[in-house]
């Protein structure tokens, strides 16, 4: 406690942090991007390893041979479907039944807040078919799930065949522990997540639908299957849920341990591991970065995302069928399923050895939470050495009373009360914030009222309501100085930038916390301008870098560098049209799924921006 | 003054009545850090109904208020909401007059010392104004009806009541018996505390043979050692601040507060409406960026770790309970930062405020 009390060390260490501020700044945030950038190499990324004893010590011999069975089934599935135009419930609970599962269905319905324009839906109702295996000697307390999304479009036929071949085969085996459910959902994630709700008994979404009739203990693990072609050059993992959730990295290990033993090739975000290589380590980082950009969005890149919320593990296998030369059929595929469920089923507790929070560069390489969080770390700490300079700066005044003896006498002018300087924060605070409140509220409410003054649709109302609230905001530094009654001119915005300094950082640092990946990204961007910011000095350059690093231009930025590293470069134009349907996801996610990217940009990052607006064009 | 504490005490009881009935209002009472085994409502509310069907409601481990709270709000259950409303904003009254009244002595004090001319020659800043001690009480006021608004109201009895019918009883005497002696007309602060002892004071076994607690929360003999402490204050505090015994009692609530078994937001409520009157102790507080900063990141992470630990599997209870420990750090900090300048702004009023060491260079106060 010495440094808190000692004057003498008090005093080295204030003169210390206001001479060496902006040194220590550039310093901490190089460190940080530096330490991001060393994820890759060996010290900070280690190889995977099983952590579940109960997984890693069988041997499992695989015995499905189904594959003209699932053939046959995706066959009839898709010509049923291509028939009815819906999903073929009849059939399927016909063919379920057949091949010895006990069968539900449940309707669900949901209106969405405005229309869906790139799954061209709005008032959606539709019906999960989902059959469950009885494990014969146990209890029907656990389950393990397997499900096909199956969207308006004619895909994952081949995933449904699988599916169905899968529980023909599953059905005649007497060692499973734990039941299996087959859950074949409509309109994918939207019949996902009434399924998960209606299992679950909770209501977070709004979604009408119709109560489980057979339910199947608690869940312990989930796969999602969605194949397309009849032969598969690679499976494809994706790992990524809802709001940057991640399932227990064992799962991964667990369906790496099975690709490596049946020589299937396996992917991760489309590439696949390549460490032996010159580039190994390049390769590795566009891997990394690409689960950055996935999980900081904060969608669920397939149905595991919504399973993950509900303490349900999850993973969602893709087929690939590409131009390379060695192709599996779906023999290999649902050998691989098999491995995986009877591993599964051999589960005494659920999944909570392994890590929760990794980055992967790589299918068998990971970064744990410890080595990854010192970068966010050191980004943050850029702000708060700034806040520190400022709160010494505005009481430099203060200080020289504290010793007495400097200036002895009348002349030391007394400090402004805290009153006076708090009073004055209050309006822009308070603007900021409304302005924020105004982006969240505005856009849906108001999109019927946009389409009845404009010739748009309302999702592009939406969009453009968004757009225009936004840069509304710019507008706003011209108009909150008449509200607030300046003093000490220069202790006004110090004071306004010290709070927006902090405020920042509790934010970025609650975020880093949850979903690293998005804390991280808002971080780079963010904090060299917010740390810059100030009336002085070239107003119009740092304007020019202000608006470049706002939460908007941060994820048009993004954009462009997920499809970069994806190597499907975009064009401006294709750019900007990809984000105005992010946007319009954005919003929708948020009403349908309960995502908080949209919530957390609108309000609360963005009135943060707009403190920091204020500040720049402080008169 | 009256019109503005009016106004306060109309708009906070508005935003209670929207938050009682908003959806906020569930996700609320269900907040570890608003509502504790102490103090929970829906703890009462089960003693209420197991009274009713006839059984002890001390035979569950579930309820462990006093005897009087459920005969009290046996007959208030249906009014509990206005019953809530009503003791928080008398709460509010009570401290509006009881500041009043203790400004009006503090300023008599200090014009008596100021005729005695026992104040240093150049102390004229550090004399307090009635101008800037005007707005104090409708602040500790306003301040009192927000923050407990905003959190306690929702999921359990107001704070005045269990925090003084709880908590140890007998620190708070002596601050109260030593403002007592030196003043002849009795505060209004004073009173409201000796109530409070007087109504909680009764022994349980007298009047209600039925309802003996078999087994006192808390007074395990592994967790004597942590309620010990909040007693070892009392004695040495109640010497050096035999002359002020409000500060007194501001800093004995706040370590009560900071001691108490399970803390929530009401306890740190309850010590903070109390800043204003320390205001001017403002310039010599040392550490207030850095203790701010720690108690708004500790209040922040609560949430976010609660979420990590339930919802995603991945924290666990050790998360929590360090950062209950590092706000109660910041806490302790704050209290003894407080504390030193209370110190420091008396020993500025009698030795002067530009002080010079034997060879006419600047002097430096270190506190040893």
């Amino acid at each position: 406690m010495g440094l808190l009390s000692d004057p003498v060390r008090r005093r080295a260490l204030a003169r210390l942090v206001l001479r060496l501020n902006a040194p220590l700044c550039v310093l901490s945030y190089v460190a940080g991007i530096a330490w991001f950038l060393a994820l890759v190499f060996p010290p900070l990324t280690q190889r995977t390893y099983m952590s579940e004893n109960a997984m890693g010590s069988t041997m499992v011999e695989e015995q499905f041979a189904g594959g003209d069975r699932a053939r046959a089934f995706a066959r009839d599935f898709a010509a049923h479907r291509k028939k009815s135009g819906a999903l073929p419930v009849a059939w399927l609970e016909r063919t379920m039944r057949s091949v010895g599962l006990e069968v539900y269905t449940q309707s669900f319905s949901r209106k969405l807040p405005f229309p869906d324009e790139t799954h061209e839906r709005y008032m959606v109702s539709g019906t999960n078919v989902y059959g469950i295996l009885r494990a014969p000697r146990a209890a029907s307390t656990e389950s393990l799930v397997l499900t096909v999304p199956c969207g308006s479009d004619s895909t994952n036929s081949q995933a449904v065949g699988l599916l169905l071949a899968l529980a023909a085969h599953f059905r005649g085996q007497i060692y499973w522990a734990k039941d299996i459910v087959f859950l074949v959902t409509e309109h994918d994630l939207l019949g996902t997540e009434a399924w998960l709700e209606a299992y679950h008994d909770v209501n977070v979404t709004g979604m009408q639908s119709s109560p489980l009739q057979g339910r199947a203990g608690a869940i312990q693990a989930a796969v999602a299957l969605e194949l397309s072609s009849d032969v598969v050059t690679s499976l494809d993992v994706a790992v990524e849920g809802l709001n940057g959730q991640l399932p227990n990295l064992d799962l991964l290990n667990l369906f790496q341990t099975f690709c490596q033993k049946g020589g299937l090739l396996c992917t991760l975000q489309g590439k696949p591991e390549d460490w032996t290589s010159l580039d190994g380590p390049l390769q590795g980082l566009q891997t990394l970065l690409l689960m950055v950009l996935r999980q900081a969005s904060g969608r669920p890149h397939g149905s595991h995302g919504l399973f993950l919320r509900y303490r349900v593990e999850a993973l969602t296998l893709r087929g690939i069928n590409s131009f390379r030369q060695y192709k599996y059929d779906l023999v290999a595929v649902g050998k691989a399923l098999e491995g995986m469920f009877r591993k599964l089923n051999h589960l005494l507790e659920r999944l909570h050895q392994s890590f929760f929070l990794y980055l992967l560069p790589g299918l068998s390489r990971f970064v744990s939470i410890g080595l990854y969080m010192p970068a966010v770390g050191f980004l943050l700490l850029v702000l708060g050495l700034k806040a520190l300079e400022l709160w010494m700066q505005l009481h430099e005044a203060g200080m020289g009373l504290e010793e007495p003896g400097g200036a002895p006498g009348p002349s030391v002018p007394l400090p402004p009360s805290q009153g006076v300087g708090l009073a004055s924060l209050v309006a822009p605070l308070l603007i900021s914030q409304a302005m924020g409140l105004a982006l969240y509220v505005l856009p849906v409410l108001g999109q019927h009222v946009a389409t009845q003054h404009f010739p748009v649709a309302e999702a592009e109302a939406v969009v453009l309501t968004l757009l225009a609230i936004y840069a509304a905001g710019l507008a706003l530094p011209h108009n909150t100085h008449r509200v607030v009654s300046t003093q000490a001119p220069d202790r006004g915005w110090m004071a306004l930038k010290l709070v927006a300094l902090i405020y920042l950082a509790l934010q970025l640092g609650c975020i880093a916390l949850t979903n690293f990946s998005l804390g991280f990204l808002l971080a780079t961007t963010m904090v060299p301008t917010a740390a810059l910011a100030k009336p002085h000095g070239p107003r119009t350059l740092y304007a020019a870098l202000l608006v470049l690093t706002s939460p908007a231009a941060t994820l048009l930025g993004s954009l462009f560098l997920w499809r970069e590293l994806q190597e499907a470069p975009l064009s401006l134009a294709e750019g900007w049209q990809l984000f105005l349907a992010a946007l319009a996801q954005g919003v929708l996610e948020h009403h349908t799924y309960g995502a908080l990217l949209f919530p957390l940009l609108s309000l609360g990052l963005y009135p943060c921006w707009l403190l920091f607006w204020n500040v720049l064009f402080w008169k | 003054m009256a019109a503005p504490l009016v106004l306060v005490l109309v708009v906070a009881v508005t935003v209670r009545a929207a938050l009682f009935r908003s959806s906020l209002a569930e996700f609320i009472s269900e907040r570890v850090e608003v509502v504790s085994p102490l103090s929970s409502w829906k703890r009462v509310v089960e003693g209420l109904s197991l009274l009713d069907l006839g059984v002890s409601p001390y035979s569950g481990a579930v309820f462990h208020e006093t005897p009087l709270i459920i005969y009290l709000f046996h007959f208030l259950i249906d009014y509990a909401e206005l019953v809530f409303m009503i003791t928080d904003a008398l709460t509010a009254i009570a401290l509006y007059f009881a500041i009043q009244d203790f400004n009006k002595v503090v300023f008599k004090k200090q014009k008596l010392l100021l005729e005695l001319d026992q104040y240093a020659p150049d102390v004229a800043e550090l004399i307090r104004t009635p101008m800037e001690m005007r707005y104090i009480p409708l602040k500790v006021a306003l301040l009192q009806c927000f923050p407990q608004c905003y959190f306690s109201c929702l999921s359990d009895i107001p704070v005045s009541v269990p925090t003084h019918l709880v908590c140890p009883r007998t620190p708070l005497s002596p601050p109260a018996a030593v403002h007592t002696c030196e003043n002849e007309e009795q505060s209004l602060l004073d009173l409201f505390l000796g109530v409070c002892h007087d109504v909680c004071g009764k022994p349980s076994g007298n009047h209600l043979p039925l309802l003996l607690p078999s087994q006192l929360l808390g007074f395990h003999p592994r967790s004597l050692w942590l309620y010990i402490n909040v007693f070892f204050y009392t004695i040495p505090l109640a010497i050096k601040l035999k002359e002020h015994p409000i500060f007194f009692m501001f800093i004995q609530i706040a370590v009560i507060a900071i001691f108490k078994s399970y803390p929530t937001v009401g306890d740190v409520a309850l010590y903070m409406a109390f800043f204003p009157v320390w205001n001017h102790l403002y310039r010599f507080l040392r550490n207030i960026f850095v203790l701010t900063c720690i108690i708004i990141v500790c209040s922040l992470l609560f949430p976010v770790l609660w979420h990590l630990w339930i919802y995603a599997g991945s924290a666990n209870s050790n998360f929590f309970y360090a950062i209950t420990l590092t706000f109660n750090v910041g806490q302790i900090l704050l209290i003894s930062d407080y504390f030193y300048a209370f110190l420091r702004r008396e020993y500025y009023l009698t030795h002067g405020l530009y002080l010079t060491a034997k060879d006419g260079t600047e002097a430096m106060l270190v506190l040893k």
